[in-house]
């Protein structure tokens, strides 16, 4: 982490914001994504600094999991356990990675994926 | 805090957003921040995993007295296909004492597209020898470096044993166009192989 960045500089140790937990409540996939609706923003001010900043974030479009920590510039499991805790608070929405599952659900989201790229 | 007024599973959800990702995967300075820079609508993102000492591997952390972490970085970007669909593109951290994020960075990829520089055509046998170890679908794209040594695409398949059912594609990382063909032969190089197992009888590989 760029600490010339962060205020808060190397005077706060890296998980001291998830007050010592390395361990996320779900495991939360890189590129899957999270949104907030401005109620959810709102709520989360009560919930600390660092998570009103996640929610922020969120707000308006939705970001994946590497993008909130890009945008924080916190370490990526630092943010994790926290988006982690949001999710389970009911202030941020987890949206689905790609399912693994299934034949018909896995060819659909490829093909998708060709004609999205086809048409950039 | 009272959550009593929380719906985390109801309202919220009407709108679902799925996410894809494809690795681009490769040597140190191959050139994967610049194919992930040349087709993501935002600038590649730098994420930071920290890692604590006893993973750094070859790291020798008494070279550096007190510094108990150190950080891997990894460059993505995003496309946003549709309002639900969009797609991540990640590079893996170059060198290659960081493997082990590359598994993290796999779980659940569409595919990877592993760049090769033919001048340092040696630093790609490392990268290969990871996908060939998984069951992810790849395809091998060579990156045209400006003055380099322009082999035909079969020497280089033979040099360095990609095997006849992996795409060798030749590419220009900076170019928006160019990285779009990889991306659509990455993409589908996975449908046909998963069409392939799915023939068979064998299980939807998952990364």
């Amino acid at each position: 982490m760029d600490q010339r960045r962060d205020p808060r500089g190397a005077l706060v140790r890296p998980y001291a914001v998830t007050r010592g937990r390395t361990e996320p409540l779900q495991d939360i996939a890189l590129e899957a994504v999270l949104s907030s609706t401005p109620t959810q923003v709102a709520e989360s001010r009560f919930a600390g600094h660092d998570k009103y900043r996640i929610a922020t974030v969120c707000e308006g479009r939705a970001q994946s999991l590497a993008e909130i920590a890009a945008y924080t510039r916190m370490p990526l499991g630092v943010t994790r356990v926290l988006v982690a805790d949001l999710v389970a608070e009911g202030l941020l929405t987890l949206h689905t990675a790609a399912p693994a599952e299934g034949f018909e659900e896995r060819m659909n989201l490829l093909g998708r994926v060709l004609s999205g790229l086809r048409e950039l | 805090m009272d959550f009593a007024n929380y719906d985390p599973a109801g309202a919220h959800r009407s709108r679902e957003i799925i996410s894809a990702k494809i690795v681009v995967g490769g040597g140190f300075g191959v050139g994967k921040t610049t194919l992930v820079g040349a087709i993501s609508e935002i600038t590649p993102l730098t994420t930071e995993a920290l890692m604590t000492a006893a993973g750094v591997g070859i790291d020798d952390p008494s070279k550096v007295p007190g510094k108990e972490t150190t950080t891997v970085a990894m460059d993505f970007g995003r496309i946003t296909m549709a309002q639900d669909l969009i797609l991540y593109l990640f590079g893996t951290p170059g060198q290659t004492r960081f493997w082990f994020m590359w598994d993290e960075i796999i779980r659940g990829a569409v595919g990877a597209a592993v760049l090769v520089d033919t001048r340092r055509i040696t630093d790609a046998f490392a990268p290969l020898d990871y996908f060939e170890n998984r069951n992810l679908p790849y395809v091998v794209a060579l990156n045209r470096f400006d003055g380099a040594p322009q082999y035909e695409l079969e020497e280089v398949r033979e040099a360095l044993a990609i095997s006849p059912d992996v795409p060798l594609v030749s590419c220009d990382a900076r170019h928006r166009e160019s990285v779009k063909q990889v991306l659509v032969t990455v993409v589908e190089h996975a449908m046909a192989r998963l069409q392939a197992e799915h023939g068979r009888g064998y299980p939807t590989p998952v990364g």
